[in-house]
């Protein structure tokens, strides 16, 4: 029983780590393939970690799974949102047909935009009032178009 | 809090006197001990515990479901050859306050498929998500407050 259970674990996990992989190269822009990277990499892996803590035999092996899992759990969300953050600071191009973009409302309003413009020294004057994200030379050619 | 700890600690005695080191063997020594603490609750000061381990467990319940509901549609528009992710960034009002209780919030959203936490406005009162299918704002809006937040401070309060 615990041996069909693990088995499918294992089948599913890897699926989903194929998905994440996938999903790396085929998604339109940072932000999004961010998803596919960390959630369905952190399932996929969590996923085979519970079959190896099914299916261990000593508790010590079954602990360490389960704490292997617990780390995953708290170490993706936190390199997902540094990656996802330094992004958007850097400029890196949104989809365009990202919908809204409340966020950089904010950014402007607070001078924000303007902050990283200087920081990361990108010249531009009306930079922040045509394009859907905060810098749009740096970003120009960063990331392929996707229809 | 602190009956927390003790039950733990009721739950690894449990283990050591049954001579099983093993994780049913604490988990069984976890609910005797959660029963044994629940019927001398009289005599505890701080009661909130019983209360918030059956929403703790139910948070990790609802969580769990998520990741793997919305890791589903995920998989769906990677294999799918158009794409049809609708991203939007959209600003969620937070009610939690402390560093805590943002944190939680922050890394349980950024952990949901489909939703990545991206920054906290300065005053801390607005958590900007990145959401990767976006019909509605509110909808988005309200599945974030409700679903997640809701539960994380009922758990911490």
């Amino acid at each position: 029983m615990s041996d069909v259970l693990a088995a499918v674990l294992m089948v599913a996990g890897a699926v989903f780590a194929l998905v994440a992989a996938v999903g790396v190269a085929r998604l339109p822009d940072l932000l999004i393939r961010m998803h596919a990277a960390t959630k369905a990499g952190t399932l996929g892996a969590g996923l085979i970690l519970l079959a190896v803590a099914i299916q261990g035999a000593e508790t010590g092996l079954t602990l360490r799974a389960l704490a292997a899992i617990f780390f995953l759990l708290l170490t993706a969300p936190v390199s997902a949102h540094l990656i996802g953050r330094a992004a958007y600071r850097v400029g890196v191009r949104l989809w365009e047909r990202t919908r809204v973009d409340e966020f950089e409302t904010y950014c402007r309003e607070t001078g924000r935009c303007e902050a990283w413009r200087q920081e990361f020294q990108i010249k531009s004057d009306d930079a922040f009032v045509k394009n859907p994200n905060c810098h749009p030379e740096r970003s120009e050619g960063s990331l392929r178009k996707t229809k | 809090m602190n009956l927390f700890v003790l039950n733990g600690l009721l739950a690894l005695g449990f283990s050591v006197v049954l001579g099983e080191f093993s994780v049913s063997g604490f988990a069984a020594g976890f609910a005797v001990g959660l029963l044994a603490l629940w019927v001398t609750r009289p005599l505890y000061d701080d009661n909130s515990y019983f209360k918030r381990l059956p929403r703790a467990l139910g948070l990790a319940g609802y969580f769990l479901y998520q990741l793997l509901v919305s890791n589903l549609r995920v998989l769906w528009d990677v294999v799918t050859p158009r794409q049809n992710s609708r991203p939007a960034i959209v600003g969620v009002p937070l009610a939690a306050r402390t560093d805590l209780e943002i944190t939680l919030v922050a890394n349980l959203v950024s952990l949901t498929p489909g939703t990545l936490s991206l920054d906290v406005s300065d005053d801390r009162r607005t958590l900007y998500v990145h959401v990767m299918f976006m019909d509605d704002i509110e909808a988005v809006r309200g599945a974030i407050k409700d679903g997640i937040e809701r539960r994380v401070l009922e758990v911490l309060r």
